[in-house]
């Protein structure tokens, strides 16, 4: 459910490093809790980003929910494919609903973030 | 007189299925602190007949309904088909709360569905809300979105804007750091093009103008727009008159980006300043941060064709302090009125009752004009509406017509300093010719 | 039944519904070439007299409203619209009235006004009125300007707003609008404002805090003066969002719990009808240090005359273009002149009385997070129902097929699934006992059989409506073809 290499945020967003490369998105848990995603505003090319600074925000008919960026680091590219299937997100969310693609600013970051197992137990807590 | 449902015996069953012993009982969670231990301070209840006695007796101290009025400046007095009042007053249409059940609301959306089209057939734009409050809060909110498209800060308006529609975006503005910068008019009435050009800066949100203006003179909007998109500013059309789209080319077609305004000519009464009918439409790009309700098109379970609100997280009940503006109720049933009225008109009929309005404010400005002493005040051309410059002896005529229930136009000094002595004549296609010849004759007299 | 079709789809060059006089000044032929003349209003529709009158006789038609039945949406006071109100409003002499006209010849429309703001300075137990603003979020904007104007009057505007979580939607857009940032109050276990948080929240750099009284539950702020205090001792008004004044009428007034500013919705309260969205009315009342602040043009009175006050140094300007929705305050007025003093405290009672025969009917069957005692409206919740998977929006549906209107769903937010009942006092004892059974059936059906209530409505116009594929794919206008945008 949640990859092993990718990690994750309190509020539910991911991020896969490759190289300097990180691409981030909102896990298949915060999918579920928005419904029918309807649309998703994204950042432009070059905008800098500090941790924790919105990214956009993804809607559904009835919610609006922001978007934080996990990492800090210049936005790469924007996910096209969202502007007119904004329901890769549901479909997709860990893989071709990713929303944003940055050059990471700060390596070290990452280690504030949780791993996998340490997301689903962060989930599990939340249900009860 | 109330309006009261409930029998002595429904009262007593439901307090007891309550369980409480008197209606008192009900409010024990208000502190005795706090409550009101006297009888309003209020007229007795009347009955129907003695309310619409009252009532008859107020509307009648109004002089003016049987005046000859030539007053406009944003309010109109049209032709209104008789249709429009009968099936605008149908049960089913004024006593509905807002659609947001679509499944038993299909006609309330319908008719926003197409009042929208007809708005941006009008105004040559993408997209059009369902409505606004009035042309000056419509006007408030595209100078807000502006802000909110470009996130500039340096708003541009016309002088030749309404000034009540002038007020309302100061005081709209104010607080959230925007700054108003006027652009005069030049003696043909029009916008000071050399002016606009001076003030507009790379700080410029948008250029704010309307046409026709309040002075009626029709503005070259392709040219002032031009100038604005120069340097990257948004152009904010405001149409006060809504009935000169049906004959004057679309703001969208010359290069608005906003259109906004006021649209009572479309079947609303004068009925003292409202309700009335803000619009508001916009390019496809922009349609994220329009305010207002929209409806949209969809399908049901069976896939029949249906009608929804929809794009409501822009809206204050999804999106709370972060919407783009606080509206909710707006005014649907003005909007209604609006699409009878518009749809009975058709195509043809609009296009002739505006330009009848040409015809007929040439026919006047003639024959005013031709009265000695009495002057056209710009060279610009009207739509229904023109400045006279008065003649000196102005006070006695002004008296002289009065007597004889005429009100030949709304001065204009208090909002214009500059224009003392100028009136703001209104000739619509309610005008008879032999109503512009009295009123010309009636100066004639009064000023020899 | 017949699916109308969009009058762009039954329209053809050269039909008319409707004839002008003809021109009676000379034509000029030449007159147009000076102008930005366009060649037609790409299409615009043409159709007959009777093509309008049936399109829109049909339309209304698959409309639900107060005529038809019972409205028991929450927060909105869905009552009874009296017919002679309507009547009222359409007079000759308001309807030709213009708003530019001299205060002599127009002497009875401003003699409305002030009576109207008069009569709700005492209903409210306020010193003053406007009745620029056009609607309830409209006041809300108004009276938080008049406050920021007098706090930069007297040095600093502050920076906060202090919202329960209870509010409308409104209420912290209205803030942001005026230029404040929102703080968030807490409600305590019994539905009602946490003191404990608003002391913490409640400093120096706070404006204002609005609250709604009864609240959003439907529950009275009993510790409004406390409340009042607290907020006043640190420099700061209280804003009361008067939407459900209903409650209140002849009862208690916000005056006396010491409110500052307050909008009250002529088209809830006073029974103006919503019109499907508007328009409606929302004066604002003021205590005497707010009065100077008010919008212009305020209406005196002098030697007997009434007259328009156009320039009031202190007053922050205009929020409409005349004088608000005149022709709603004249539906306005006659609804507190016909019910006098006491059918006005009637009115409250009644309305509390519906509200909690309800109330205890569906105790039990519907989940109710907050026990507290509730005036005019209850918040009930799908909780319950949420067992069989059955949401609040299924519960909604399933009414339309009862007949009735469903109740509200969007808030308070802190009453998730929330089922907000208002019956309002103009409810006959059947339509409240038919609602009661209603609810009562699908409470069981709920438990029974989940689908039918998540298909639901089954009898209604149209079916459930795909809101998704609408927002997915927006279609806000007719181009020529109309394909609905289909789910992926």
């Amino acid at each position: 459910m949640y990859p092993g290499d990718f990690f994750y945020t309190k509020d539910h967003e991911w991020v896969q490093v490759k190289g300097q490369e990180a691409v981030v998105g909102i896990t298949d848990f915060a999918q579920k809790q928005l419904g029918d995603v309807v649309y998703v505003q994204v950042p432009e090319v070059g905008t800098k980003l500090g941790s924790h600074q919105t990214i956009g925000s993804i809607e559904s008919v009835k919610a609006v929910s922001d978007v934080f960026s996990p990492v800090s680091g210049e936005v790469t590219a924007v996910n096209a494919e969202l502007a007119d299937s904004p329901e890769l997100v549901n479909q997709d969310p860990q893989g071709k609903g990713w929303i944003i693609k940055l050059k990471l600013a700060s390596p070290k970051e990452l280690e504030a973030l949780m791993k996998a197992g340490d997301y689903e137990r962060f989930l599990e807590g939340l249900e009860k | 007189m109330s309006y009261i449902s409930l029998s002595d015996r429904d009262k007593k069953e439901m307090l007891e299925r309550i369980g409480v012993s008197s209606l008192e009982d009900l409010f024990r969670s208000v502190p005795d602190q706090v409550k009101l231990k006297r009888k309003l301070d209020l007229p007795p209840a009347l009955t129907e007949p003695e309310l619409l006695a009252w009532m008859g007796e107020m509307a009648g101290r109004n002089a003016y309904g049987g005046f000859l009025s030539f007053l406009g400046g944003g309010a109109y007095r049209h032709i209104i088909p008789v249709a429009v009042d009968h099936l605008s007053s149908r049960g089913e249409f004024v006593t509905p709360y807002t659609p947001y059940q679509p499944e038993i609301s299909q006609g309330t959306l319908q008719v926003i569905f197409e009042f929208q089209t007809l708005v941006c057939q009008l105004a040559g734009m993408d997209v059009a809300n369902a409505s606004l409050y009035d042309g000056a809060t419509a006007s408030a909110e595209a100078v807000l979105m502006s802000n909110r498209l470009n996130n500039r800060t340096k708003i541009l308006v016309a002088r030749s804007l309404h000034p009540h529609y002038r007020r309302a975006i100061q005081t709209y503005t104010r607080n959230l750091g925007l700054e108003l910068v006027e652009v005069g008019f030049t003696e043909s009435g029009r916008l000071d093009a050399a002016g606009l050009k001076a003030k507009l800066d790379d700080r410029t949100a948008a250029v704010v103008c309307q046409s026709p203006n309040y002075f009626g003179v029709v503005e070259d909007f392709e040219t002032i727009f031009g100038l604005a998109h120069g340097h990257q500013a948004l152009s904010v059309a405001v149409v006060a008159e809504a009935l000169s789209l049906g004959i004057l080319e679309a703001p969208g077609r010359q290069g608005a980006d906003i259109v906004a305004g006021e649209a009572q000519s479309f079947g609303l009464p004068l009925g003292f300043g409202g309700p009335y009918l803000g619009f508001m439409a916009c390019a496809q790009g922009s349609v994220r941060q329009l305010p207002g309700r929209l409806a949209g098109l969809t399908s049901d379970l069976e896939g029949q064709r249906g009608f929804v609100l929809t794009l409501s997280t822009r809206e204050q009940h999804i999106r709370r302090e972060k919407a783009t503006s606080n509206i909710c109720t707006n005014q649907a049933w003005c909007a209604l009125r609006a699409t009878i009225f518009l749809e009975t008109l058709g195509h043809d009929g609009l296009r002739e009752m505006a330009c009848q309005n040409i015809q007929k404010a040439h026919y006047a400005l003639e024959q005013l004009t031709a009265v000695p002493g009495v002057k056209a005040r710009f060279s610009g051309r009207p739509f229904n509406e023109f400045v006279l410059e008065r003649p000196r002896k102005w006070a006695e005529a002004d008296a002289a017509l009065r007597k004889q229930n005429i009100l030949a136009g709304v001065a204009l000094e208090h909002d214009y300093p500059e224009l003392k002595g100028c009136i703001l004549v209104n000739v619509t296609e309610m005008h008879r010719r032999e109503d512009i010849d009295r009123l010309a004759g009636a100066l004639r007299e009064a000023l020899r | 039944m017949i699916r109308e079709p969009l009058i762009f789809e039954i329209s053809d060059k050269g039909k008319r519904a409707f004839r002008l006089p003809k021109l009676d000044v000379p034509f000029r032929k030449d007159l147009l070439s000076g102008y930005p003349v366009r060649e037609e209003v790409e299409g615009f529709p043409q159709v007959s007299e009777v093509e309008v009158v049936r399109h829109f006789t049909r339309l209304s038609q698959t409309n639900y409203a107060v005529d038809i039945g019972f409205y028991p949406l929450g927060s909105c006071t869905m009552k009874y619209n009296p017919k002679v109100n309507d009547r009222a409003a359409s007079l000759e002499g308001f309807t030709a009235a213009h708003p530019l006209a001299p205060a002599e010849l127009v002497q009875g429309c401003l003699e409305v006004l002030k009576r109207t703001e008069e009569y709700l300075c005492e209903i409210a137990g306020m010193d003053a009125f406007t009745l620029q603003p056009a609607a309830g979020a409209h006041g809300e904007l108004l009276g938080l300007m008049l406050i920021r104007a007098r706090l930069t009057e007297k040095g600093n505007p502050r920076r906060t707003v202090l919202i329960p979580d209870s509010a409308h939607g409104t209420n912290p857009s209205s803030a942001h609008i005026s230029g404040y940032q929102v703080r968030v109050i807490n409600s305590d276990q019994n539905g009602r404002i946490d003191l404990a948080d608003l002391d913490r929240a409640m400093t120096d750099e706070v404006a204002a805090l609005m609250v709604t009284n009864p609240n959003t539950l439907g529950v009275f702020e009993t510790d409004i003066k406390k409340i009042a205090g607290l907020v006043h001792s640190r420099g700061g008004f209280l804003y009361m969002d008067g939407a459900n004044l209903n409650a209140l009428t002849g009862i208690s007034r916000p005056g006396d719990m010491d409110v500052d500013v307050i909008h009250i919705n002529l088209h809830k309260t006073f029974s103006t009808p919503h019109g499907g969205g508007g328009p409606g009315s929302g004066p604002v009342g003021v205590k005497k240090v707010l009065e100077p602040y008010l919008p212009c043009p305020v209406v005196g009175r002098k030697d007997g005359r009434f007259v328009l006050e156009g320039d009031r140094p202190k007053s922050i300007g205009r929020v409409h273009s005349f004088h608000g929705n005149f022709l709603v305050v004249v539906k306005a007025l006659a609804y507190i002149l016909t019910l006098g003093p006491e059918g006005l405290r009637e009115m409250a009672e009644v309305a509390v009385l519906n509200s909690n025969y309800i109330r205890r009917s569906l105790e039990g069957l519907y989940h109710l997070k907050y026990e507290t005692p509730t005036l005019h409206e209850c918040v009930f919740s799908d909780k319950l129902q949420k067992e069989h998977g059955v949401a609040n929006i299924d519960i909604a549906k399933r009414l339309i097929d009862y007949g009735v209107h469903p109740p509200t769903m969007s808030f308070p937010l802190i009453v998730p699934g929330a089922l907000m009942i208002e019956p309002t006092e103009t409810e006959p004892r059947r339509d409240l006992d038919l609602f009661i059974q209603a609810m009562t059936s699908i409470a069981r059906e709920a438990a029974e059989n989940p689908e039918l209530l998540k298909s639901a409505p089954h009898t209604s116009f149209v079916r459930r409506l795909d809101e998704t594929a609408a927002a997915r794919n927006p279609v806000l206008k007719w181009t020529g073809s109309v394909k609905p945008p289909q789910a992926r």
